[in-house]
């Protein structure tokens, strides 16, 4: 487990002062000049050599992916944008950055955004998040005054300018494309990927876009070395993670974590252990809502990071637990996900638009057990016709938690379907009663 | 996917024109983006049409002849502002009450209990279904998705703030504030310090977190 001494968010809680003088006093800010004296290849270097993987839920190397960049200019402007929009169900660990400790992202911006030769970096905060923002603008703010960042930042030579976007309530605005759109001025609908951001992103110009708490751990990692970072950890799953726990657990809450800690004793030491005793235990969903949910008997072994929890079917994702305990409806719990997804889904591709109305149809008449047994392989079908037939991830992230439900608990919904044909008569067909499903939107 | 609904006949103003303050917010809107990028304005510019609305008439909404003053300002055309108008949730399409209660239901809020912070706000506005406005004006009550803070569940946003680790009789409570013209401090609504376990932090404590990590 990790020591305190070792993490990189040491105001997570905002029991210290998160404005400019208490971010030097941890230690922001020092010697940022120097890192970037020591020039874009040696900083991209060191970055791919910390094995820091993408923060956001695909897990992709942050210093491979800012080697993209085009290493000359030709001409059209470089950007960095930051993807704020944390909305993925589960997930609350960006906020705390954004509010507690906002220096280390005004830093680390300006560091990558030197790396990849981008003047500007823009970042797009979910719209909800309003006093998180103001509490990023106000570090923005001390750091133009105080040289910082803007014309020749922190005395390095280099121009940098960062800017705010707030988004608007649009869960979708979280896949980078989509964001993109939204940065422009648009409806946050997916762009077709080639050509990709490093080539034609924002108003067509090389762009990389990367999660807040990508971002956010660069300065530290640049300072303290490769070394240490990819000291913690597993072996291709290096460093730390900013995780959450919500759900049926004693003390829900939002801790730094090293990776390849069992959840088990995450789940006790920073949880507070599940509520009634881990033997009370039904599933965690291990990374957010878009990650199938893992029963209990894995997680008494599984490991806490990208590799561990792939070969178990599931993925780390953001790395936000959600806990059920048996009093849960699982399948409740699930249809509440599909609801979500169609209420998200941004309309562009009809396997989506549509099949997240059908799946979220279906799962409600699943929640009564007003089905036939054959329906659980229907919805499993629907499931995988939209599965890897859209433009963005919103359509297999749609389908994932169902999926995993049928693997994980078909019996219980095939209880449930005989106990509503028991109670209401016969095993005859179950007529839909006109009125009940809600037209497709 | 969900549109937002139109306006009632009769709610919407003849006339829009941005304030003093909406200009200085605007002024400061457009120095973010590159002069031929005005577009990337129109999201920034709704929310300084929706604040203003509040401030007026106390009602935070965008009506069809604010989203052409935006267009013209921001040299699109109309309907390129209706459809972002329409597409975000955040954007009130119609007008609201004073306070907007905004409920996430979303799995880790569900959980948690957020059918009866749900509860608690209807019985103590009188409100029957999402979506509604109170007859008194002061409440209109949204369902949202995730709002991103699933440690504290159950939340309950107020316009711009987040009410957090809420349970009916709370947020009842709250809403009772909110009708005797108080603001109480948002955050979370138990003993507790923002996303750290109630019952204290299990990590950094000490003061020894507030000074340079392994730095020589």
């Amino acid at each position: 487990m990790l020591q305190d001494k070792d993490r990189i968010f040491t105001n997570l809680y905002g029991q210290g002062d998160w404005t400019l003088a208490g971010a030097r006093a941890r230690g922001d800010w020092d010697g940022t000049a120097e890192i970037l004296a020591r020039g874009r290849d040696a900083i991209i270097n060191e970055m791919k050599a910390s094995g820091l993987r993408g923060r956001g839920g695909a897990g992709f190397p942050t210093g491979v992916k800012w080697s993209f960049m085009p290493k000359k200019n030709d001409g059209r402007p470089h950007y960095l944008v930051i993807n704020g929009d944390e909305s993925e169900p589960g997930t609350c660990k960006d906020r705390e950055i954004l509010r507690h400790d906002p220096h280390k992202l005004v830093e680390s911006a300006l560091i990558a955004s030197f790396a990849m030769g981008a003047h500007a970096a823009y970042i797009y905060i979910r719209g909800e998040f309003y006093n998180e923002a103001m509490h990023l603008q106000h570090a923005i703010d001390e750091a133009y005054a105080a040289g910082l960042i803007g014309p020749n930042a922190c005395g390095s030579g280099w121009d940098f300018d960062f800017y705010i976007h707030r988004g608007a309530g649009a869960y979708i605005c979280g896949e980078e494309t989509a964001l993109l759109e939204s940065l422009e001025g648009k409806k946050g609908q997916p762009r077709m990927k080639p050509p990709f951001p490093a080539a034609m992103g924002l108003y067509g110009c090389p762009t990389t876009v990367n999660n807040v708490e990508s971002i956010a751990v660069s300065a530290t990692i640049l300072r303290r070395g490769a070394a240490w970072f990819s000291g913690l950890g597993r072996p291709n799953n290096a460093g730390t993670k900013l995780m959450a726990i919500s759900g049926h657990v004693n003390t829900p809450c939002v801790f730094e974590e090293e990776l390849g800690v069992p959840m088990r004793e995450l789940i006790e030491k920073h949880g507070g252990g599940v509520r009634g005793g881990w033997d009370n235990l039904l599933a965690v969903i291990p990374g957010g809502c878009s990650v199938p949910m893992l029963p209990r008997d894995v997680c008494d072994t599984v490991l806490m990071d990208y590799d561990s929890l792939r070969a178990e079917g599931s993925g780390l994702g953001t790395g936000c637990m959600i806990v059920m305990d048996k009093s849960t409806d699982i399948i409740a719990a699930i249809a509440r996900f599909s609801k979500f997804f169609k209420h998200e889904s941004c309309g562009q591709c009809t396997p989506c638009r549509e099949g997240t109305g059908w799946m979220m149809r279906i799962m409600d008449r699943m929640v009564q057990g007003r089905a036939e047994i054959e329906e659980i392989d229907m919805l499993e079908q629907v499931t995988r016709q939209v599965e890897g037939h859209t433009i963005c991830a919103l359509g297999d992230a749609a389908a994932w938690p169902i999926q995993g439900l049928i693997r994980r608990f078909r019996p219980v919904m095939e209880e449930r379907i005989r106990a509503y044909k028991a109670a209401h008569g016969g095993g005859r067909i179950v007529q839909v009663p006109a009125g009940l499903v809600e037209a497709a939107e | 996917m969900s549109a937002q609904p139109s306006a009632p006949e009769g709610a919407e103003p003849t006339h829009f024109e941005f304030d003093q303050d909406s200009e200085r917010q605007i002024a400061a809107v457009l120095a973010k983006y590159p002069p031929e990028r005005k577009a990337s304005g129109v999201l920034p510019l709704l929310y300084v049409v929706q604040k203003q609305m509040g401030r007026q008439t106390g009602s935070a909404w965008i009506p069809r002849v604010a989203m052409d003053v935006v267009a013209e300002r921001l040299e699109m055309a109309p309907i390129r502002v209706y459809e972002v108008a329409t597409f975000y949730l955040m954007f009130n399409t119609k007008p609201i009450g004073r306070y907007h209660l905004q409920v996430c239901t979303t799995t880790s809020c569900w959980l948690r209990g957020s059918d009866d912070v749900t509860a608690a706000c209807k019985a103590a506005t009188g409100i029957k279904a999402f979506g509604e406005t109170s007859a008194d004006g002061l409440f209109t009550l949204t369902e949202v998705e995730c709002l991103g803070a699933c440690a504290n569940a159950p939340i309950l946003q107020v316009d711009d703030d987040y009410y957090e680790d809420l349970d009916g009789p709370r947020t009842e409570e709250l809403i009772a504030a909110l009708k005797r013209g108080e603001r109480p401090t948002p955050g979370p609504t138990i003993d507790r310090l923002n996303s750290a376990p109630a019952g204290g932090r299990k990590v950094l404590v000490g003061d020894m977190a507030q000074k340079p990590q392994g730095q020589e």
